[in-house]
């Protein structure tokens, strides 16, 4: 009955509407604030890490946080815009390691090496053949979400699983380690005096960024993140521009798995293997709401960078590395009950 | 007479905020008694039911069940004992079997392990007793709607309660249905229950009830035996008498010509279970209005237009362009604005700014190739703020942060932002205060007056109105059309079924 609504409308604090000039600037400044939260997290780490060891605040040092950042960041940002338009992809972490194989297994010769593939292409489409398998098999979640309407998460995890069994069965659980030279150029080429990965990856960053601040398709991330119906109501092909997210965020998955195979010379057989966690870990602590319709990329970029830095520190700083894994996943709980405080929201 | 009331409530007042939805209201009903509680949207009735089922405390009065005063508010278990409320949405857990949901958390009082052949035959003797033929075994998602109330009615009595209310029990029901129900019920009563009966379908309380009880705006009003009130008297009773100040109203939109262009027509338009095949048509500078109770289908009806449903048959054309059927882009494109019933739901992204929500619709005219210039979105927003008198600290503020009647209007805003020939509103005054309505009914009378056309479907008598013309839909089907001049008599009657005035003002008003 509709009495309720009126109730509703009724609980409403009064004078929140009318309320004026009141809350402007604070409300504005807020807004803005939560996505620059983590910076003074960073700031606070940088300077432990200098007090903890002088190596820390070494070019060699920082610029090997900053690459072993871009493959994770890569599988975030793609996470990020997914959570972002209010789904999720668990496969994200087996599609960094079954596109390469793949990729390698179309294109290496069928005799000779230690890994025999196909030799069906030549050389230089292994990384186009690469990105084409990542949007495959965003094309397959975006099939089994959308169209058949499974639960996302279990698909997505199936999706996980198999594709991890996919990997192992082509490259017989072995890493490949001759690849085309153009394959792992990315990886592996420093651009003034940077790894290319990191300029790439600031590049993507940046385009994702405008893209949601200024693209019609951007923007309408959000909205379909937000209320699904309120955006097919107002006209947005909610199930078009979210199956294409699916898509490019897998396709982001595979770029990413370029540059970590030029990063270290090979495929490797655990490629991406239980990064989800740390995926989603980033990208909540960076702000990005699990909920959907919430979140900037700059947030989650600063979530990767708080992760690493956290790890490069604890390194530093003489950390015995069998703990790694317990202070790893005690500071993502950390960073998650300080982040919820400081935003006031809930994270459900 | 005699024996004390199964309950009777006083003198109840129970406000939310600054709105007060019971305004000392008394009620009594008697064992053995049907009575019916009757009153038009906002009237109070569904307030009255949580006071009397103890999920709302009220701000004064009193309530006394078989002359007992109520339970203390948060006893659950004793209020159980007195009343229970079968309301339309289920409230039995569809995954568990019918035996569970009737001793759902009493399955056994002193022991933690459920014994399965007595929780059944507990259920099947309970059952039996009322009449109920239901295997006790079956999952509860399997029950007809019909076994699902029975069971919900045998759960209430077994906990002791004497005084049932049912709210809108026969909304989705057919007609048998509504007989074995109804034959049920007199059983009940014969035994001693007492029923509270929420109805829109006048001719049910007819047929049923004893007693009939009427609200309006928050008042009681009306206290008469069903058997000396006419139906007539009914339904002025729930739309009170004040014509004069409604006609005026009237006056304030200029007369269509019947020659004018035809905007929007829709051509034996169906949707299965919904709506039978219905023709409209829709003129330059007109408003018309498609009235309904809450099943009547209006509301899908309105919704097909917009392009959120697909229509199983028929024909939409804007201008006499075919519109792509179930699309809302090609509905958009056409020309169709569209505002949703539920602005929370359907309406609104409530975390992001009202720019962004008035500008959803428009996104692709604010920036070369594909851009959303933020700029642009300002300006744009700014305007229609200032144009609707949207009260927000500026574009950026986050539309939850308005009031009902506010973000309302940015829901109008966004439907208006792609200068739509047709503007269809779906309820569009739901839930906003007094002021907000004029002024969002001004808005659309004001799309009619430049030379476009609007649909309002709603079944508030203050939406309905605006408009020039108005179709009233019972049960899925046209049953009167009426043009200007119409009664809230006749309007209701035919939006509750009372058949017996087709065509009334239409005929008074001497045609179009």
């Amino acid at each position: 009955m509709t009495d309720t609504t009126r109730q509703l409308a009724a609980d409403a604090p009064p004078g929140r509407g009318s309320g004026g000039a009141t809350g402007r600037g604070p409300r504005l400044d807020l807004t803005r604030l939560r996505d620059l939260s983590l910076v003074p997290v960073i700031l606070v780490l940088c300077v432990i890490g200098f007090i903890v060891s002088p190596a820390f605040l070494t070019t060699d040092n920082l610029v090997g946080v900053v690459q072993q950042s871009t493959e994770l960041s890569l599988l975030v940002l793609a996470e990020a815009l997914i959570l972002i338009s209010g789904r999720m992809d668990l496969s994200l972490e087996s599609t960094i390691g079954v596109a390469p194989v793949i990729a390698m297994w179309l294109v290496l010769p069928a005799h000779g090496g230690r890994f025999n593939g196909l030799g069906l292409l030549p050389g230089w489409t292994s990384v186009p053949v690469c990105l084409l398998v990542g949007v495959a098999i965003g094309a397959v979640n975006g099939f089994l979400i959308l169209k058949l309407r499974v639960n996302g998460f279990i698909a997505t995890l199936g999706m996980l699983t198999m594709l991890r069994g996919l990997q192992v069965g082509i490259s017989q659980g072995q890493s490949i380690v001759t690849v085309p030279a153009s394959f792992s150029y990315l990886g592996a080429a420093a651009w003034l005096g940077v790894p290319a990965a990191v300029w790439i990856c600031l590049v993507l960053f940046a385009l994702g960024g405008c893209a949601l601040a200024w693209l019609r398709h951007g923007r309408a991330l959000y909205a379909i993140g937000g209320n699904p119906e309120a955006a097919r109501a107002a006209g947005i092909r909610v199930d078009r521009v979210t199956w294409a997210i699916l898509c490019l965020g897998s396709g982001l998955a595979a770029f990413a798995g370029v540059l970590y195979t030029g990063h270290y010379g090979s495929v490797s057989a655990t490629q991406g293997n239980g990064w989800i966690f740390q995926v989603f870990a980033a990208a909540v602590i960076g702000g990005i709401s699990l909920n959907g319709g919430r979140g900037t990329l700059f947030g989650a970029l600063t979530g990767v960078l708080t992760l690493q830095l956290v790890v490069n520190v604890m390194t530093l700083g003489g950390v015995p590395p069998l703990w790694n894994q317990f202070l790893n996943g005690a500071i993502i709980i950390v960073a998650l009950v300080i982040s919820r405080f400081a935003s006031g929201e809930k994270q459900e | 007479m005699d024996a004390p009331a199964a309950v009777h409530a006083q003198g109840i007042v129970k406000r939310f905020g600054p709105t007060l939805a019971l305004d000392g209201v008394r009620l009594t009903v008697r064992p053995g008694e049907s009575h019916a509680l009757v009153g038009r949207n906002g009237a109070g009735k569904s307030t009255l039911v949580s006071v009397l089922t103890g999920l709302h405390r009220p701000d004064a009065g009193t309530v006394t069940f078989h002359g007992e005063p109520a339970p203390a508010p948060g006893d659950r278990a004793a209020w159980q004992a007195e009343v229970a409320c079968v309301y339309q949405k289920s409230m039995v857990v569809p995954d568990l079997t019918v035996a569970e949901n009737l001793f759902l958390n009493r399955f056994d009082q002193h022991r933690s392990l459920v014994r399965w052949g007595r929780l059944r035959s507990r259920a099947r003797e309970l059952l039996a007793e009322y009449g109920v033929e239901v295997d006790p075994q079956r999952r509860a998602k399997d029950l007809t709607v019909e076994q699902r109330q029975f069971v919900e009615i045998a759960r209430a009595l077994s906990f002791g309660a004497r005084l049932i209310i049912l709210d809108e029990p026969t909304a989705q029901l057919d007609a048998s249905g509504i007989q074995r129900l109804f034959t049920r019920l007199r059983e009940l009563q014969r035994q001693g229950v007492a029923f509270l009966f929420i109805s829109h379908h006048l001719q049910e309380v007819y047929d049923l009830c004893t007693t009939v009880t009427v609200y309006r705006d928050a008042r009681h009003v009306l206290t008469a035996p069903v058997a000396d009130v006419a139906k007539r008297e009914l339904v002025a009773a729930m739309t009170g008498d004040s014509p004069a100040e409604r006609a005026s109203r009237h006056a304030a939109g200029a007369a269509v010509p019947g020659a004018a262009e035809t905007v929007l027509r829709a051509e034996r338009l169906c949707l299965d279970g919904q709506f039978d095949p219905i023709d409209l048509t829709v003129r330059r500078g007109e408003v018309l209005g498609v009235a309904g109770a809450t099943a009547s289908g209006n509301t899908a009806l309105g919704e097909t237009l917009a392009g959120l449903r697909k229509p199983t048959a028929g024909r939409i054309t804007v201008r006499g362009r075919t519109v792509r059927p179930g699309s809302v882009p090609h509905a958009l494109d056409a020309g169709i604005g569209y505002v949703p019933e539920d602005r929370q739901r359907q309406g609104l992204v409530l975390n992001r700014s009202v720019a962004e929500n008035a500008t959803l619709t428009v996104a692709d005219q604010l920036g070369p190739w594909g851009t959303v210039l933020p700029s642009r979105t300002r300006a744009f927003a700014q305007r229609v703020i200032t144009s609707l008198d949207i009260k927000t600290s500026g574009p950026d503020q986050p539309v939850n942060a308005l009031s009902g009647g506010n973000q309302q209007k940015v829901v109008i805003a966004r439907a208006l932002a792609r200068e739509p020939h047709c503007l269809v509103a779906i309820r569009p005054t739901a839930g906003v205060d007094v002021k907000s309505k004029e002024a969002l009914l001004g808005v659309v009378r004001g799309v009619a007056q430049e030379g476009r056309a609007a649909v309002i479907v709603s079944d508030e008598l203050d939406d309905l109105r605006v408009c020039d013309r108005v179709l009233a839909l019972f049960h899925g089907r046209v049953v009167a059309e009426f043009d200007r001049g119409w009664t809230d008599q006749a309007l209701v009657a035919a939006m509750e079924g009372v058949t017996e005035q087709r065509r009334h003002a239409a005929s008074e008003g001497g045609g179009q």
